[in-house]
This record gives C-alpha cells, structure tokens and sequence, in this order.
C-alpha cells in the first residue's frame, strides 16, 4: 500500500542570500489514509515549517512531497486545497477580526463555487459542537477554544482528506483541551481523517496519534510507534530527554 | 517570610449592558520570595488578576481592593511617577500572546534593548551584549539571528521565549508571568522554569506564574492558588495538587491526556453551579 | 418594534443573521463615538454643512452671485439685515458663505472619493507582494511625497487650467500617498499573519485577499486619516481659491472670499474674515470627528 502522504529529503530555507536559515533539512516520513501522525520536537525545529511546506506556505529548497503518490505542483492547485487543510497553532491569530464566523465560513465555499453553502455552513458549525447562534458572530466575541473550534470548522467545511493540525490546544486549557481532542478523535473515526499533528505535549501525541517522528535542530531525530513511546523504548538521547522533562519540573 | 506582596479583597469589574461583570472577586493572597501558581480554566480572572496588581487593567474596568500593597507601598493610590519607577525595574509581567506584545515591525534585538536601557544608563553596546547573552539564556539557539529577527520570522515558541528575555533583563523584584511557557516544549520549558527558580532562589524574586498545565503548576510552584469564575476556590501546596480536595480542581486533573492513558476520549468537566457559590 | 426591543435586537450576542450582526456592529461603533463629546461635536458641524449645502437656496437669504445696489449696500458691516455683513460687490456674505459650503462639501467629498481608493490601492499592493512591486510603487509614492503638496497642485492646476474641478483634480493627485504609505505600513503587519496564510490555504487568490481581508483593516486607520485630512483639504481648495487658481469669481468659494476681501482688511474686518472663522470651524469639526473616529476605529483596541 503506498502513503498518503510522501515526504522524502524535505529541506526548507528562509531568507536571502546573506542571511540563510536552514529551518528543515532532510526531513522524511510516510503517513497512512487514516492514520493520525505525530511531529514532536524542540520549539524552533521546524515542525510548523513542514506542514507550511506542505501547504506551499513555505520554500522548499530540497526534496519531494507526495499526496497520493501524485507530486505536489508550485503553486499548489484548487484540488489541493478541497483535499488538505491546516489548523494553525494560535487561534487567536488565525481568524479575521473583522469577519464574522458565517463569513469565514461561506468564503471557502465560495471560492470553490460550492452549491449549497448554507447548509453546509449550519453542518460544519454543528460537527464542531457550536449551534447556530455562533454562525454570525465576531471572533472577539468567542473564546480561545470557540475560536479554534470555529478554525476547525474552516478547515474541515470543504471536505478535505487530510488535515494538518499545528499544536491545535496548546494555546487552550486543560478542560477544553480534552473537548477539542475529542472532537478530533470523534471527526477521524466519522470521516476517515488522516492527520498530521504537530505537538509539543508528548501526552496529546500519544492519546491522538498512532505514530510520531521527533525533530531536533530541523533535522529527524527518531520515529517511534506509541506502544514504543508509551514504553519508554526511545534509542535517542534527546528523546529520553523530552521523555524525562514530561514528568515535570524538579529542582536542581 | 517577609510578605513582598499583599492583596486583600481584590475586585475587578467590567461594565457591561447587563451591570459590571465582576471577573475578579475578592481575591486575596500574600506573595513572599516564593513561587506562586495560579491555575483554572480559560476565563477564570488569572490574567486580569495579574494586570490588576500592576495596574494594567483596561481603562474601561474599575478595580477595588481592601488592600494592595508592595514593597510597603499602597498601590491603590499610586501616582504615575511612582508606577513609572516601580514597573519595569521592580515589577514587570510577561503577557500572554507573544506574538500580540511584540512590535511586529521592530526587531526583536531592539525591542529587548530598549527594555534593558530603560531601568538605567547603559551604554548601547553593553545593552547589546547582554540582550544576547538574555537570549542564550532563554535557549535560543541562533541569538544573533534572533536579535535582528521581526517577531513573525520566529517560531512560536521563539516569539515567547525572545518575551521572557525582554522581562527578565530588567530583573524585577516581582514578576508575573502569564502563561509563558505554553508553546515550548518540554525539554525548553524546563530551561525557561530553570531560569525563574535561579530568580527566586539567588535574587529572591517573588514570582506569580500563571498556567494552565496543572502538571507543570504542581511539579515547580510552591503554593497554587485555583481560580474558577473570578474567585479563589482553593489554596493549597503545590506538591498536594494530585490530591486537591475541590472537586474542580480534581475535574481540571482528571481532563489531561497521559502518556500511558489508552486512546478512548477523555473526561470532560462537568460544572456544578454551586462552585459560585 | 419599541425602542427597547430594537436596541436588544441590535446587541444581541447572539446574532441571527448577517444583516442583524452588521447593524449590530455599526450600532456598538456608533454608541460609543456617541460617548465622546468632542467627536459628537464635531460629527454636529459636519452635518449642519452638509445641511447647509442641501438647503443653501432655502437658508441664504440673499442671492450669492448678484449683489444689492451697489450704491447703498457695498461693505456694510454685520447686522439684522445682513448676518454677515456684504462685500464690495454689495453681495450678503452670510448668503455666500452658506453657499460657498456647496462647493466645500463638493471638493471635500471628491477628493476622499478619488484620493482613498487609489491611496488604498497601491498601499496595499505594495504591501502585500513587497519585493520589486513594493519598491516601484513606494518610489513612485516617494516622489509625489517629495513635493510640497500646494506647490504640486499649483503646478497641475496650471498645467490643467484654473477653475474648480481642476483644483479638486489636482488635490486629489496630491493627497494620497500619506494615505498609500499608511496602508502600505498597516499591510506589512497583517501580511504574515495566520489568518492570512488560512485565506490562502482555502485557495483564494491575491485580488480576493487584498480586497476581502486585508483593505478592510486598513481601511479604518485610512478613513481616520482622510477626516483628520479633510482639514488641510479645504484649506488648500482655499488656498488654491485665495491665489485665484481655484474657483473663479464670482462662485463664492470660501478661499476665494478671504482673496477677494484681503483689500479691505483693515477698515472692513468682516469681508475676510467671516468666511475665515467658516474655514476654521469646518476644520475644527473634521479634525474632532476623526480624532472622534480614530478612538472607535483602532483595531488595536479592540480584540
Ligand atoms: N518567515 C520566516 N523567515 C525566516 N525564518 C523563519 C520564518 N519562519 C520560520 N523561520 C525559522 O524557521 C525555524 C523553524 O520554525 P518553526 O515555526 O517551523 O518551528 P516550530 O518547530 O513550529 O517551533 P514552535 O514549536 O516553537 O512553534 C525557526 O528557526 C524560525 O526562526
Ligand atoms: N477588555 C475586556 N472587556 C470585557 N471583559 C473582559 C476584558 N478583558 C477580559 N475580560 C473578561 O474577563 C474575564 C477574565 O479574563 P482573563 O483574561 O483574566 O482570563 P484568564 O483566566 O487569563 O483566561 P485565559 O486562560 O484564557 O487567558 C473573562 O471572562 C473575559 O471575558
Ligand atoms: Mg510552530
Ligand atoms: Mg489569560
């Protein structure tokens, strides 16, 4: 069975000639039709560049990604975007503020030239838990979890396959954290998801996913299973190392 | 222990057309040299608690306490000079939302020197070298590049840390930090906590931090304060959190995923309209 | 429905339509600009102009163009009879200045008309693709900035020829890149943002961005700056009007009023200054509303 999704070499540079940032280099890994994969690592090792790389949001400078076998045309086609969407890291920053959520809604629909926007948009809303009194409010008046809520509900309104979620609750706390992640484990299972899920809590990767790869310095540290995470079987120092500060803190 | 910080009967209100809403209600708490955490949901007043103490409230809110003092001095009535002395070199917060507190069309660099050179007279290029060193010290791993970075060229985990450089250069004698470490990862949130306790234990800072990782809270805080609705529901030792006796405190423990948890969905919290009691 | 109910209707949280969300917000905006008591004094002269310009056959009671007896009625000083005094030419000054406020208004609104749109336009383009269309524009931008904007419309007026509309033309070309350099500023922080990269992830194309998603968080700190520039608008139409390359006698612009009494300054104040305190409290009123404005508007206070 080939992956739906293909990384192979995947390299990724920033700026111009004099200041160069080798945010991902060599990055390669392979995710199922409904699986859910994790990318865990340092903050800063790149694991938010790869689903942006992903998405054509970032350069590529090496390497080759895959979906369903096909390589990923530059610009990224309208077909990609019906198939992947992405659930970006801060829900506070990822919503217009001057749009309501019926309007952040209705516009993918309209790009894609949609027929029957409105129930779509009434469907959408109720998958992710809000009623229709949300539909025409502004993000100012909904909370951190609403907000990613409604984040999720944009991402999922034009049917994709593959959803790319990028710390979808680190920004929420613990008592919406767990609804969020339900609805996510929820959505999988009714629509047969894959995800790509980026995290820094090894605790969310090993409830949501079945696979994780951790990433250091932009590069592939290991990729463990979770029954190998979950057993502490890590062959890597610096995963023993997240592995050991996921108990907490302890004083020097 | 000498008490840095008092505050007694703590209330903060925002207008509203329905009358104030009170998103504070009378909390009360003491700050020593010591590491404080406030903990509870999303909503529960940790935030507006935290800007009410460094008189940062939105102008449209009123504030009232029974007692608001630091250092000896009421802050109640503080005029802007004295709070012009006291924030920044003595009292100083690291927001929540990096992204939204940084300039986003300053570099970085300038905005921690600018931060350093405040507090005292240093010459440019020391303030320089010690914004660098700030940033190696929050383990940011390219400091230079960091320094003349625009705020969206990093991470966001880069974004906050670059914040908490800026607050601690000025080594305040009390710092609040607002969820600061909520989008680094673990092996790096350690280094940043690392850096707080070394605060509090060499310079005796007194520090208030303000999360929702209750797992974080218990393992580095001294004492927990749990907010819900405004209010105080329980103080208790932070090394006791596990076995927390409000029945919202034990809701909030029982929400997070585990490593070893199986996969089936998590507890959600169930809220009992008496906890407003 | 009753006043009540239409107020609740209006800032209900819970909105159950576009239209309802719309107003609701308009509504918000508007109670609290109603709270400002300077913007609402300035919002007041603003809409007795605009009153005025509607009405100005009703109000004047003079006709403005063709004096009195040129005998008896030159340069009476102000009384019952004529509010504002007359002029040489034995004309009702009040009749003029309240017809003059046409031709105020009319510069006023064509210069935001034309000057806005085309600010917008470029700030934001610029803006949005940076690199080498950022450059160009802004280069150009620089070099209408580089002039001094009376001394810029001098030359296009005597290029185009003097009268009125030239002189609107004429501001309107020179009034816009501050309007083209804020956009541009505002357009480089929203640029990068994530709910930038989500529109474009949905597979919108740069038109749809620039339009839908970026124009309207500029637009407010625009509009700001246009009413707070309204001011210096009029007193360059007046300014044209006084060097006599703006509107030409006998149209009873106010600039070209103050020209016209200059002569008798000394012995006959009222000539040119009842149109001058006209100009004056017109700015004032424009420059109140858009401080007004600026409070209300700022996406920066509101999250
Ligand atoms: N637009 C950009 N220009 C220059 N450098 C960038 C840009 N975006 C990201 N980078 C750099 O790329 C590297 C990887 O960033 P990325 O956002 O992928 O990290 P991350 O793994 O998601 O971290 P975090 O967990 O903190 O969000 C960082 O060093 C960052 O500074
Ligand atoms: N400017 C404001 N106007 C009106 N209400 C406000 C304002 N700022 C905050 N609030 C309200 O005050 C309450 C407490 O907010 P606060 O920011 O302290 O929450 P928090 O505990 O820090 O939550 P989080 O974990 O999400 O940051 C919330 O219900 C919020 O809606
Ligand atoms: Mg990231
Ligand atoms: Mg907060």
């Amino acid at each position: 069975m080939s992956a739906l999704i293909e990384v192979r070499d995947l390299a990724v540079t920033f700026g111009s000639r004099q200041s160069q940032v080798q945010a991902v280099q060599n990055v390669s890994f392979d995710v199922q039709q409904g699986e859910s994969f994790g990318l865990v690592g340092e903050s800063g090792s790149g694991k938010s560049t790869v689903l942006r790389a992903i998405c054509g949001l970032a350069p590529t400078s090496a390497g080759t990604i895959k979906i369903d076998g096909k390589l990923l045309a530059s610009p990224r086609d309208p077909a990609f975007y019906a198939q992947v969407q992405m659930v970006f890291q801060d829900p506070y920053g990822s919503i217009h503020p001057r749009h309501t959520i019926d309007r952040v809604l209705s516009e993918p629909l309209a790009i894609h030239g949609f027929k029957n926007a409105e129930d779509r948009i009434e469907k959408a809303l109720n998958d992710v838990g809000l009623g229709g009194g949300f539909r025409f409010r502004f993000p100012h008046q909904l909370s951190g979890g609403q907000r990613q809520r409604v984040a999720i509900a944009r991402a999922l309104i034009l049917e994709p396959q593959i959803l790319l979620l990028d710390e979808p609750t680190s920004a929420l706390d613990a008592s919406i954290q767990a609804e969020v992640l339900n609805l996510l484990d929820a959505l999988r299972i009714e629509k047969g998801l894959t995800y790509l899920l980026v995290s820094h809590d090894l605790a969310v990767v090993a409830h949501m996913c079945e696979r994780l790869l951790v990433m250091q310095h932009g590069t592939r540290v290991e990729e463990l299973t979770r029954t190998a995470l979950q057993g502490r079987d890590a062959t890597q120092k610096y995963t023993q190392q997240l592995l050991v500060a996921s108990e907490g803190f302890k004083a020097p | 222990m000498t008490n840095m910080l008092q505050v007694e009967g703590l209330n903060v209100s925002f207008p509203s057309r329905d009358g104030p809403v009170r998103v504070v209600r009378d909390v009360t708490f003491t700050l020593g040299r010591e590491r404080l955490g406030i903990v509870g949901e999303s909503g529960s007043g940790k935030s507006q608690t935290g800007r009410a103490i460094l008189g940062l409230t939105p102008a449209s809110a009123t504030v009232t306490a029974d007692k608001l003092s630091f250092d000896g001095i009421d802050l109640r009535h503080a005029s802007a000079k004295t709070w012009r002395s006291l924030r920044g070199p003595r009292m100083s917060m690291i927001m929540q939302d990096p992204k939204y507190s940084l300039n986003p069309v300053m570099t970085v660099g300038r905005q921690i020197v600018e931060a350093y050179r405040r507090r005292g007279d240093a010459t440019r290029t020391d303030a320089r070298n010690r914004a660098v060193a700030m940033l190696e010290a929050v383990q940011i791993r390219d400091p230079e590049r960091v320094f003349e970075a625009y705020p969206h060229e990093l991470s966001g985990g880069m974004g906050q840390r670059a914040m908490i450089a800026m607050m601690l250069i000025a080594e305040p004698d009390l710092l609040i930090a607002d969820e600061v470490t909520s989008a680094l990862d673990v092996t790096v949130q350690l280094d940043v906590l690392r850096i707080l306790d070394g605060l509090v234990r060499d310079r005796g800072m007194g520090l208030i931090f303000i999360s929702h990782d209750l797992r974080l809270v218990s393992s580095f805080c001294d004492r927990v304060l749990v907010m819900y609705a405004g209010r105080v529901v329980e103080e208790i030792a932070a090394r006791d959190l596990h076995s927390a006796q409000h029945p919202y405190t034990q809701g909030l423990l029982n929400c997070l995923p585990q490593i070893d948890g199986d996969s089936g969905p998590l507890q959600t919290l169930t809220r009992d309209p008496a906890w407003l009691a | 429905m009753s006043d009540v109910s239409t107020r609740d209707w209006l800032l209900s949280d819970r909105p159950a339509s576009r239209r309802q969300a719309r107003l609701g917000q308009a509504y918000r905006t508007w109670s609290q600009l109603r709270r400002n008591r300077l913007a609402m004094v300035g919002l007041g002269i603003v809409v007795v102009l605009i009153l005025m310009a509607i009405f100005a056959n009703v109000i004047s009671p003079y006709d403005p163009i063709r004096g009195g007896d040129l005998r008896t009625e030159r340069l009476l000083p102000p009384s019952w009879a004529h509010l504002m005094g007359t002029d040489d030419q034995a004309r009702d000054i009040f009749s003029r200045i309240v017809h003059g406020s046409r031709l105020t208004l009319m510069v006023v609104a064509l210069v935001a008309i034309i000057a806005t749109p085309i600010g917008l336009a470029v700030g934001t383009t610029a803006g949005y693709f940076g690199g080498w269309v950022d450059v160009v524009l802004m280069r150009i931008t620089d070099i209408f900035l580089a002039f001094p904007r009376l001394i810029l419309a001098l030359a296009f007026v005597a290029a185009l020829g003097p009268g009125i509309e030239n002189a609107i033309i004429a501001i309107a070309i020179t009034s816009w890149p501050p309007y083209a350099r804020l956009a541009r500023a505002e357009t480089l922080q929203i640029r990068d943002a994530d709910y930038i990269a989500a529109i474009r992830l949905q597979g919108a194309g740069s038109a749809r961005i620039i339009w839908g998603h970026v124009v309207p968080l500029c637009l407010s700190s625009v509009i700001v700056r246009v009413t707070l520039d309204m001011a210096g608008i009029i007193l360059t139409a007046a300014g044209l009007g006084f060097l006599g390359l703006g509107a030409q006698p006998p149209q009873p612009e106010w600039g070209a009023m103050i020209a016209a009494g200059r002569r008798f300054m000394i012995d006959f104040w009222w000539v040119a200054t009842m149109p001058g305190i006209a100009i004056f409290v017109v700015s004032l009123g424009f420059n109140l509303l858009g401080d007004g404005l600026r409070d209300v508007l700022d996406p920066k206070g509101e999250t």
